[in-house]
């Protein structure tokens, strides 16, 4: 049953043919929701990285003509003359944030693996309800047009930061963008639909649709993650639609939530945002945190050192992320005594934190590395989500937070977790799960090509940040020469531009890697990569309806390297063979 | 290329402790950056895949688990303690200086104004001075800054003094800093404001005692004539 198409083959022989619009639009096939959901994103993550290249453009030559003659495409009310203006910066520092954290990373992360993985993973024939499913992906293509609508109307895109601080949000009187705001607020509280019902189908199948023997504990950690990260979604997307209500309603019919004339509080805003805005950070980073899990066990032939503590951790980062979203307002306005509260409860995250790092180093020893491209995209995710989490403690110390907040210092965090974190968490998942999904390889050559540059340039781009911050050069800044004492900086700033234009362009090898080995990359077969995981043990793709029979599971997901064992992997669903004798387990170093 | 991990030359009573703890943070992540790194690197070279080489089966270690944790939580709950008392000294109601000189601070789309008390020497009568974009301040003397906005929020930024603080409209927030160097200082706006936010730029100047009061009086006597 191993097909030779790529992105057709996922209804097999045994299913009735349904036609190409029930088939590749309108399908309620998780695994083609995924691929749906897998092809937007990316667009919408090429297009947030454009808009980066713009920002960077401006900072690394300011007041310089955009090249390729992008003047000449742009409108006068942009970049007259190719030149960018302070109003269209502020929509490009606002568009960039907001495509890549709700129309990219999200859907990455939730739309594609969510989907992709969690009935593969536990052994599920589809999701438990396959037509909320397709209505999840469909909205998420209405509020990315009504998104991207925006830039076209007049006024131009909401420039108000992703963060839309009211009361600056709040009328177009302060920032000239009126109906690009509401757009935004629209767009935000249609797609809020996408993750709710996304969340609602996560939550259910793993709950409620587990092959026999997948108990709690035979769960692989991908999976674990993304149904505490469907948790979060569920819990926390509703406040921020609440929040963007109230903020529609303050715009367009004069009420006064967040406005100060009428008695509003435009604290309550961060308040509002901030609730949801934390737990969305643990939602943009434990799904990469699950991948990296699974394939730096699989390629290290090892078990997850410390499945346990990296569950219990899973868990321990999304109940915190719900109490600490006050350390991003230290200098908002804060009750001095709430403040430290907020420190205690910040810096703790490092505890957890520290667990999963230490145990993805654990599972690294004394293993039997294969460097192949998804390890190495895991591996610079664990090095890279060091620095990130590092960086968080200067800003989790609220007296230090007095001088590095709203800095370059922040810009350089927030884009090590997000981008050397679950970026390259995503870019592990990708083409580690890219034979499953398409039946293919990718190409290495072209695959560790991509990975190394993107890794060098990366580093040069966004670690310079943090001595930019420390400089004190504030973020979200049309020109920072405007400034006597930002000025000596411009080199170090062209020198990230410069950088971060090789980051994006190579981006253009992942693409055509990605579309190539669709057609003609090497067959994968069903277990390309010698794992356990259910997920394998159908075909590459997964026929509609997944398995021919449903498995039964006898194990961990990760045994690896089991002793006494020919193979040095034990898929979950093999039966146990009794005159084998290691039905039984021998006596090992562990902790349980 | 500036890449220098060395903060600007502080010039507030404040500063060098905050500066200090900085420099005990970035010390602190800095070991355990490089020995993370360096342990992740070596492993991944010793334990790459070889003919031959096969992976030992281990679980994980409830004893390593408890150390990497207990260790952690030690380093930055010290860490949360030791910053609870810098940030006591700069937030902390009771800690405000009692002798401070005390102006108001205003931002609106795109700039600050200062207003500093007349003659009557209180601040809200008919009498006070302003100052557009510029902020006059004594040397070695505590200061209040009542910090408010007129539109959206902006942030209050004085680098070189460690001070950064939002101006929230609907809301009077009390600052205090005090200046240990006569100068010119930069005054920047580090929240997004509109168009114009990356221009709100402005300077603090803190004069010596006596240009202080001689600079005041002048504006003073100015203002009387201005009426």
């Amino acid at each position: 049953m191993s097909s030779d198409i790529s992105m057709g083959d996922s209804h097999s022989e045994d299913h009735h043919d349904l036609g190409f619009i029930r088939t590749y639009i309108f399908s309620t096939d998780h695994k083609m929701i995924a691929k749906q959901f897998l092809v937007t994103s990316l667009l919408f993550l090429a297009l947030g990285g454009m808009l980066a290249a713009m920002i960077r453009w401006q900072l690394g030559f300011p007041g310089q003509p955009l090249p390729f003659n992008l003047g000449a495409i742009l409108p006068d009310t942009m970049a007259p003359g190719g030149i960018i203006l302070p109003e269209f910066y502020n929509s490009l520092v606002t568009m960039h944030a907001t495509f890549m954290v709700f129309f990219a990373l999200m859907p990455l992360m939730a739309g594609v693996f969510g989907n992709l993985l969690i009935p593969l993973q536990i052994g599920a024939d589809d999701m438990a309800f396959p037509r909320i499913n397709m209505l999840s992906f469909w909205i998420t293509p209405v509020a990315g047009a009504i998104m991207l609508a925006s830039f076209f109307v007049e006024g131009g895109a909401a420039g108000a930061g992703w963060t839309s601080y009211a009361p600056l949000s709040t009328s177009g009187e302060w920032t000239g963008v009126y109906l690009g705001q509401i757009l935004w607020l629209v767009s935000l509280i249609v797609l809020g639909f996408s993750s709710i019902t996304g969340a609602l189908n996560y939550v259910t199948t793993v709950i409620a649709m587990r092959a026999p023997g997948m108990t709690w504990f035979r769960v692989p950690l991908a999976t674990w993650s993304l149904f505490i990260t469907a948790w979060l979604l569920l819990l926390a997307i509703p406040i921020l639609t609440g929040g963007l209500i109230l903020l529609l309603l303050d715009q367009t019919i004069g009420t006064a939530f967040f406005r100060p004339e009428g008695s509003g509080e435009p604290l309550m805003w961060q308040h509002i945002f901030w609730f949801f805005g934390h737990p969305e950070v643990y939602i943009l980073i434990l799904p990469a945190m699950g991948f990296v899990s699974e394939v730096i066990a699989n390629r290290s032939r090892k078990p997850v050192f410390g499945y346990h503590s990296m569950v219990v951790a899973i868990v321990a980062i999304a109940f915190l992320g719900w109490i600490v979203w006050g350390h991003h307002m230290f200098q908002s306005g804060m009750n001095p005594f709430l403040g430290m509260s907020f420190m205690a409860t910040t810096v703790v995250i490092a505890v957890p934190s520290a667990i999963k790092t230490f145990n993805w180093i654990g599972t690294l020893w004394k293993g039997d590395i294969h460097f192949d491209t998804p390890l190495l995209h895991a591996v610079s995710f664990v090095a890279l989500f060091v620095i990130g989490g590092l960086s968080g403690i200067f800003l989790a110390s609220a007296p230090v937070d007095i001088y590095l907040h709203d800095t370059y210092f922040i810009v350089a965090h927030l884009h090590y977790v997000l981008v050397g974190g679950s970026l390259f968490g995503i870019f592990a998942g990708i083409t580690f799960w890219y034979p499953k999904m398409f039946g293919r390889m990718m190409n290495e050559t072209l695959g560790k090509l991509h990975w190394g540059v993107s890794f060098i340039a990366y580093n040069l781009a966004f670690f310079p940040m943090h001595n930019l911050g420390v400089q004190g050069m504030m973020r979200r800044i049309y020109d920072p020469n405007q400034y006597e004492f930002l000025q000596s900086l411009q080199s170090t700033n062209t020198f990230i531009s410069k950088s971060v234009f090789v980051f994006v362009s190579v981006q253009v090898l992942f693409a055509i890697n990605f579309f190539w080995s669709m057609r003609k990359g090497k067959k994968a077969g069903d277990n390309p990569w010698d794992s356990n995981g259910l997920e394998w043990a159908c075909p590459s793709p997964p026929p509609h309806g997944n398995f021919a029979e449903i498995p039964i599971v006898h194990r961990g997901p990760y045994e690896y390297s089991y002793p006494g064992r020919e193979q040095d992997f034990w898929p979950q669903n093999e039966a146990p063979v009794e005159s084998f004798g290691a039905s039984t387990k021998p006596e090992h170093e562990h902790g349980e | 290329m500036n890449l220098s991990w060395i903060m600007p030359e502080s010039v507030s009573t404040f500063g060098p402790a905050l500066d200090n703890l900085y420099y005990i943070i970035l010390v602190i992540t800095g070991i355990v950056f490089v020995v993370t790194e360096v342990v992740l690197v070596y492993f991944m070279i010793k334990y790459r895949h070889k003919e031959g080489r096969k992976a030992t089966y281990i679980e994980g270690s409830s004893k390593a688990e408890w150390i990497w944790t207990s260790a952690t939580a030690v380093i930055v709950m010290a860490l949360a303690i030791y910053s609870k008392g810098i940030w006591d000294t700069i937030r902390h109601p009771d800690m405000f200086p009692v002798d401070a000189y005390q102006l108001n601070v205003t931002a609106k789309q795109y700039e600050w104004n200062a207003t500093y008390a007349g003659l009557d020497g209180q601040l809200g009568t008919s009498d006070d001075i302003q100052s557009r974009n510029q902020v006059h301040i004594p040397v070695d003397q505590p200061v209040i800054v009542n910090l408010q906005s007129e539109d959206v929020i902006h942030s209050f930024f004085l680098p070189d003094l460690r001070v950064k603080h939002d101006a929230v409209p609907g809301r009077v927030w009390p600052i205090w800093f005090e200046a240990t160097q006569t100068g010119e200082f930069p005054l920047a706006c580090a929240e997004l404001c509109g168009l114009g936010h990356y221009r709100m730029g402005g300077t603090l100047i803190v004069h010596s005692k006596e240009d202080f009061d001689s600079w005041l009086s002048e504006m003073q006597i100015e203002a009387e004539d201005d009426e």
